[in-house]
């Protein structure tokens, strides 16, 4: 029997880049195949190439053993293929139901209008069935990263796909919600479903995948059977080489309380105030669920957030910082969370993008000076490894996980003295994760104070020196390294009392 | 670049299809005429792409040349002022009402095609209120020859509108395509967001923009109201910011923000005035003079889209 679905020899080209060499794909049907590969590797390339968003240069797909072509999006789900991409894709302004039957709303006849009734009734399932407890005429921008991805999920349910296409569909949410994920994941393979899932998180992959398919520079490096997958085997395939020791012992911090920030409270949560205190040279995480709040008080530190007059010392000194300007001149940088909205001009170039929160160092009397700025795109290019054919790409040219690495230059390429950085690991591959550790702690050695925000339960129990857990708004504990479990951040993370948590200050 | 490229071709087409049919389109006169009105409608349109490239957009800036017509001829000659100093004086007024709307844009959030459409309607009231509806005029501009001759006189043989335009792009290049304030003016109309998050006023950086704006719209003023050399109030600068919207969009500046360039906006006027030029010398019936603008920028910004589809469908 031929297979549900077969990409053969499929190459694809873009200006400067060999995004897909040759690259074949099987997929049976109820099968979870995992794809995966390091950033620019061509794993969004190919599935574009699937859900009919781009053209091959050569090969041929054949789904049901019949040759396709897939022309168009349309053409795409008429076969039965839904793509969850990477990047949201979500109306913000319309609300949940809107967005899951967008383009197909349920008519009222004769005049065809929306039936609103039905459209929401239809919807209920679909947000029952990812367990989310919202109601279905939430507006979407009412909602945080990880409830829209879920938004989206549903809509690929509710076209009864064959074949799902997940682009990194975890990479925004917390345990629970990627726990949930990989069960419907699994719910879905029982009901006959086919899945492509691509992930960075490998443990996810070793979970659900019932083979893995690993691109590397645009070609097949390999395909691991289900019983073979393993990180290390993986990590193998996918970067031709074993990562020296993943996780970065940390150092003991010096100088407790060299930074504090009191009375911090944000628009979401204007009854809570958080106080918390950092050492020098130590690495603070943040955990908690989404909507605890984390993402609000690093905006409210950095003043993108005004509800509150927070009060910040660094080493003794009272700081005022009452703009955003203020605090990157006093060496607070924020990291953004959502790199398109928040992290990324993606319409300019890569150098243009790097230089633009300290663009007065790269200018004399308000001109700018070009080569300085190549100077500098240049190294954090090479020191970050961003995969680009040069500096002038413009950054929404480049694969997700690269994006990240540009928002990750742009503030590395100067010099902080307290870091904020918020789910800095989205869409990174492994390989780059590694090598960000590494210059984290760099950082922090040097002096730095790291603040971390993760959900990434692995990122954050290895990387850090202590964890701060939120909770509605609140900080519920803070947790030493030799306190670091699951289950201990998870309580707090609820709002449980853990006997080993500190309070923040 | 390729877009200024491909609108250029187009302006050069068009020169030479009209010296041929009509030859007097290269004689001295009307090349100093035209000169003249690149000049002036340059220099607004200029201050008006900067707005466009921030994402905002200025309706008011004709009725601003009829106000300030009508006030630097009152100045002038009923208060006899010192000519430096109603120069002056009808500089800042545009400046002001730039930072106005600048300020009702980003403090109060008001989108700017409203603030400046109120703008239109209030400022052209306001000018022919102040004038009485009479028309002023600048009689023989006793007592301020200079700033006449500064505005309307010749320099190197070259009509001064034109040599003022040179110097303001060549200025306003460096600001825009070189220096910091300019990378910040696309940035922010590009994603405004993710500017505020690098720690950029950009509140400051887009009202700055209509203050901006208003200078170039003040030195314009000037420069129009010596052209014409007589303000009806009503009709004085009518319809004068759709020709800087349509130069600037046909110059490559898109209405969504972050895109545009200086001589992008430079050969757009050129067109629009060569076209004005080529509706008169070839006999056109001037009923049609709108007609035909209207169908030349359509089918330049058709032209334009076509083409950057083209070119899109390369990439993906
Ligand atoms: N529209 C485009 N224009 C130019 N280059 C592109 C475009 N889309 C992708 N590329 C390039 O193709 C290569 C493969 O990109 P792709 O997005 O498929 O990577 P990926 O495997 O999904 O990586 P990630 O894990 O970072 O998401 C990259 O080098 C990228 O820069
Ligand atoms: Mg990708």
């Amino acid at each position: 029997m031929s297979p549900l679905l077969e990409m053969r020899g499929i190459s694809k080209g873009f200006p400067g880049v060999r995004a897909l060499d040759k690259v074949d794909l099987s997929l049976d049907k109820g099968e979870v195949l995992a794809l995966v590969g390091e950033n620019g590797a061509g794993k969004s390339t190919l599935m574009n190439i699937l859900g009919g968003i781009y053209q091959p240069d050569s090969g041929s797909v054949f789904v049901d053993g019949k040759e396709t072509s897939i022309d168009g999006v349309e053409a795409a789900i008429d076969l039965g293929i839904a793509f969850i991409h990477q990047e949201l894709n979500v109306v913000d302004n319309l609300d949940v139901a809107a967005n899951i039957f967008l383009g197909r709303e349920p008519r009222i006849k004769p005049f065809g209008l929306v039936d609103r009734k039905k459209i929401h009734a239809d919807a209920e399932p679909y947000i029952n069935r990812l367990g989310l407890d919202i109601p279905s005429d939430t507006r979407l921008d009412k909602l945080s990263v990880a409830y829209q991805q879920m938004v989206e999920i549903a809509k690929a349910l509710s076209l009864n796909a064959r074949i799902i296409i997940m682009d990194e569909p975890t990479s925004s949410l917390t345990l629970t919600e990627t726990k949930r994920l990989l069960e419907l994941v699994k719910e879905l393979r029982e009901q006959g479903v086919s899945i492509i899932y691509i992930s960075h998180r490998l443990g996810e992959v070793d979970e659900i995948a019932d083979r893995a398919l690993v691109l590397r520079d645009g070609k097949n490096a390999g395909e691991l059977k289900r019983e073979k997958i393993s990180h290390d085997n993986l990590v193998n395939l996918m970067v031709g080489r074993d990562i020296d020791s993943f996780y970065v012992e940390s150092k003991i911090a010096e100088a407790p309380g060299h930074f504090q920030a009191r009375g911090l409270r944000s628009n979401r949560y204007p009854d809570q105030e958080v106080s918390f205190d950092a050492s020098k040279g130590e690495i603070l995480g943040f955990a908690g669920l989404v909507g605890a709040g984390r993402s609000e008080i690093a905006k409210a530190l950095v003043r993108l957030d005004t509800t509150s007059d927070a009060r910040i010392r660094i080493d003794g000194n009272e700081i005022s910082v009452n703009t955003p300007k203020d605090a990157i001149n006093n060496g607070i940088y924020l990291v953004p969370e959502d790199r398109r909205a928040e992290g990324l001009v993606t319409a300019m170039s890569i150098r243009e993008n790097i230089t633009l929160p300290d663009l007065d160092n790269y200018a004399k009397w308000g001109l700018i000076n070009t080569e300085q700025e190549r100077t500098a795109t240049t190294e954090q290019v090479a020191k970050l490894k961003v995969k680009t054919p040069n500096n002038e790409t413009l950054v929404q040219n480049l694969s997700g996980g690269n994006q990240q690495k540009v928002v990750l230059a742009k503030w590395l390429s100067m010099k902080p003295k307290v870091m904020i950085l918020d789910e800095p690991t989205r869409g990174i591959d492994v390989g780059s994760k590694a090598e960000f550790y590494h210059l984290m702690r760099d950082l922090a050695d040097q002096g730095e104070v790291i603040i971390m925000i993760s959900s990434d339960m692995e990122e954050i129990l290895h990387v850090c020196d202590r964890i701060a857990v939120m909770h509605e708004g609140r900080i519920t504990g803070v947790l030493d390294r030799e306190d670091f479990t699951e289950t201990n951040i998870m309580q707090l993370a609820v709002g449980q009392n853990v006997a080993a948590a500190h309070p923040p200050f | 670049m390729k877009k200024e490229l491909g609108i250029f071709g187009l302006l050069a087409v068009l020169c030479i299809v009209t010296a041929i049919i009509n030859p007097r389109f290269i004689s001295l006169a009307n090349l100093t005429n035209t000169a003249n009105l690149i000049g002036i409608y340059g220099i607004f349109s200029i201050g008006l792409g900067l707005v466009i490239i921030t994402g905002g957009i200025d309706l008011s800036v004709g009725s601003m040349f009829a106000l300030a017509g009508v006030i630097l001829s009152i100045a002038l000659r009923e208060w006899e002022l010192f000519w430096p100093l109603a120069a002056l004086l009808v500089i800042a007024l545009p400046m002001a009402l730039g930072w106005v709307h600048g300020a009702l844009v980003t403090k109060m959030r008001i989108q700017p095609f409203i603030v400046t459409l109120c703008g239109l309607l209030l400022y052209r009231g306001l000018a022919r209120f102040i004038a009485g509806d009479n028309t002023k005029g600048f009689g023989n501009a006793e007592g301020f020859t200079t700033l006449k001759a500064l505005a309307s006189g010749k320099f190197l043989g070259l009509p001064m509108p034109f040599v003022i335009l040179i110097v303001v792009s060549i200025i306003m290049w460096f600001v825009l395509h070189r220096s910091v304030y300019g990378r910040y003016l696309f940035a922010v109309g590009r994603n405004e967001q993710a500017t505020r998050f690098s720690g950029i006023n950009t509140k400051r950086v887009i009202a700055s923009s209509y203050i901006l704006a208003g200078l170039l719209t003040g030195i314009a003023s000037i420069l129009l109201a010596f052209y014409t050399n007589s303000i009806s109030p009503s009709t004085h600068g009518n319809f004068y910011e759709l020709y800087a919207i349509a130069a600037a969009v046909l110059g490559g500046c898109s209405l969504r923000g972050g895109e545009g360039s200086i001589i992008g906006i430079l050969i757009g006027t050129a067109l629009l005035q060569v076209l004005q030029n080529l509706v008169n010398l070839l006999g056109i019936p001037s009923s049609l003079n709108f007609a035909v603008m209207g169908a030349v920028v359509l089918l330049g910004v058709m032209a334009d889209s076509f083409i950057g589809n083209r070119n899109q469908k390369k990439v993906a």
